[in-house]
């Protein structure tokens, strides 16, 4: 068990080592240590871009996927009508279909109604990967809310209007701060799919780090790798001390 | 979907972006041997894969569930979860970074004298393995550990009261009301594998070829989006008769799961 968590942790680990390498190639364990990959990683213009793309990408697909997921699981949720069972399928889906195919499929649609190499493709290519995550988080939290406050509401003679911004949508607002969250890191992080959907100008940031790996082999590569680990993590340590990462994943011991 | 369906059945124009009449040719074309090859290994690799994943995460998944220490959980838990949301480019360069053949695990080795000439992990199936295996490996546990999590204590008291070992508490009771999770993990496991394409392109290098390479290679290096988008619906038919056997393979055991 501690094995695997060092297997887990171990490429983390070295390429921490890597980063503060102060030689151009690897070797273990470093001669000299220094920060200059740091100061290279920041410095390098397709890096920033990627991460300014990556940003706009992310804030609008995580917030167009929380709005759109939100409602139809409310949908899903609360009403009968035909065609449900397949509104379903088609929703969860891009949980099966590789996002290869998902990509392209996409790449060749935006080349046929000339949308090519625009942010909208991206973002919604991205809003489809990613709704499937938010539609989960919320119909979870929809399951959880106890329906007798809505009918309490009601029968205090709240509009449907009312009970729902007074009622539902502060008692679901766990399920959609962290489906959000959820949503917004899948996005940033997608590399496969956005490979094919971006251009030069729109590359997000996994895709600008695509590109140096093939192209160059020196370490600053290693030090932006440092830089992401340490903002995901604090974002998990974060989300597990006020969110409770154990409920919003659904692995604590039921009693 | 629709657009990559349509594309699959139309003649590819070389030279050319736009696409010919409706044709069954591409898919014809897969039963080569060259491209037949790249299949079967991708389904290799995904089965390797999907098995170590389990093998390796069903423990860690045991331990996230049942151990009380409280700081202990969260430090699995935050181990466990952060590699997910790392994305696949920053895992894949960690780990060209520790099997390359100047590389943490052979400067290490050689260092200590264990070998004399560096192992070779990059280019090879082994290597894309180990790396594919990191990746799954946090959903795995989640997905174990959620079905583990659904089991009643009681069942495992009942069968310590009536006098069973742990160990054969763990075989008859813990194990098959598990399977549920291990079907959910096995699965998602093998589509994550099937879906994934830095890994094997950047670590396989052209010698380890998916059908992920595959279709980027056809899309951006001779631009036959035609006969890529066949690709991509033979794997995608692929993905789901394989999920639909591990469905069916495990039927006998998901029916006595607790709900």
């Amino acid at each position: 068990m501690l094995l695997t968590l060092g297997f887990l942790v171990l490429p983390s680990a070295v390429v921490t080592i890597a980063a503060f390498n102060d030689k151009a190639m690897l070797s273990f364990p470093p001669q000299a240590w220094s920060l200059r990959w740091f100061a290279r990683a920041i410095a390098y213009q397709d890096f920033r871009e990627g991460f300014r793309n990556g940003l706009i990408v992310t804030a609008w697909s995580s917030t167009i996927a929380l709005a759109v997921g939100a409602m139809l699981a409310i949908a899903l949720d609360r009403y009968r009508f035909r065609f449900k069972a397949v509104l379903e399928g088609v929703l969860l889906s891009p949980l099966i279909i590789p996002h290869f195919t998902v990509g392209l499929g996409f790449l060749i649609l935006a080349a046929q109604i000339g949308w090519a190499r625009t942010y909208s493709v991206v973002i919604v290519c991205h809003v489809v990967l990613v709704l499937p995550f938010v539609l989960r988080s919320v119909y979870v939290s929809l399951r959880n809310l106890d329906q007798r406050y809505e009918l309490a509401a009601a029968s205090l003679g709240a509009t449907p209007h009312r009970v729902l911004l007074t009622i539902t949508l502060p008692l679901l607002l766990p399920g959609l701060i962290s489906g959000w969250l959820f949503a917004a890191i899948l996005s940033f992080n997608e590399f496969t799919a956005s490979l094919f959907v971006t251009a030069q100008r729109t590359q997000t940031l996994p895709v600008a780090m695509y590109n140096y790996v093939r192209e160059f082999a020196d370490p600053s590569m290693a030090a932006l790798s440092v830089m992401y680990i340490v903002g995901t993590a604090g974002l998990i340590v974060f989300a597990n001390a006020f969110l409770g990462l154990g409920k919003v994943l659904n692995v604590e011991q039921s009693r | 979907m629709a657009a990559v369906l349509q594309f699959s059945l139309r003649t590819y124009i070389p030279g050319s972006l736009e696409v010919g009449s409706f044709t069954l040719a591409n898919f014809t074309t897969l039963l080569k041997p060259l491209y037949a090859r790249v299949f079967i290994d991708t389904v290799w690799i995904c089965f390797l894969t999907a098995a170590s994943t389990l093998i390796i995460g069903y423990p860690l998944a045991y331990a996230l569930v049942y151990v009380r220490n409280a700081v202990a959980k969260s430090i699995i838990l935050v181990v466990v979860v952060t590699p997910l949301f790392l994305g696949e480019v920053v895992r894949t360069y960690s780990w060209i970074i520790v099997l390359g053949n100047t590389g943490f695990i052979n400067s290490v080795l050689l260092k200590f004298g264990i070998i004399q000439q560096p192992v070779q992990f990059m280019f090879t199936t082994f290597g894309v393995v180990i790396a594919l295996v990191h990746v799954t490996m946090p959903v795995m546990v989640i997905m174990l550990a959620a079905g583990l999590s659904h089991i009643d204590r009681d069942y495992r008291k009942a069968a310590e009261s009536l006098g069973a070992g742990p160990i054969r508490t763990f075989l008859t009771v813990t194990l098959p009301l598990s399977m549920p999770g291990v079907v959910a993990g096995v699965t998602t496991a093998f589509a994550w594998t099937f879906s994934a394409f830095a890994t094997p392109q950047l670590i396989g290098g052209g010698r380890v070829n998916m059908v992920s390479n595959l279709v980027y290679q056809l899309g951006f290096a001779s631009f036959n989006f035609p006969f890529a988008a066949s690709l991509c619906v033979a794997g995608l038919a692929l993905t789901i008769v394989v999920l639909l056997l591990l469905r069916f393979a495990a039927r006998p055991f998901t029916n006595i799961g607790p709900h």
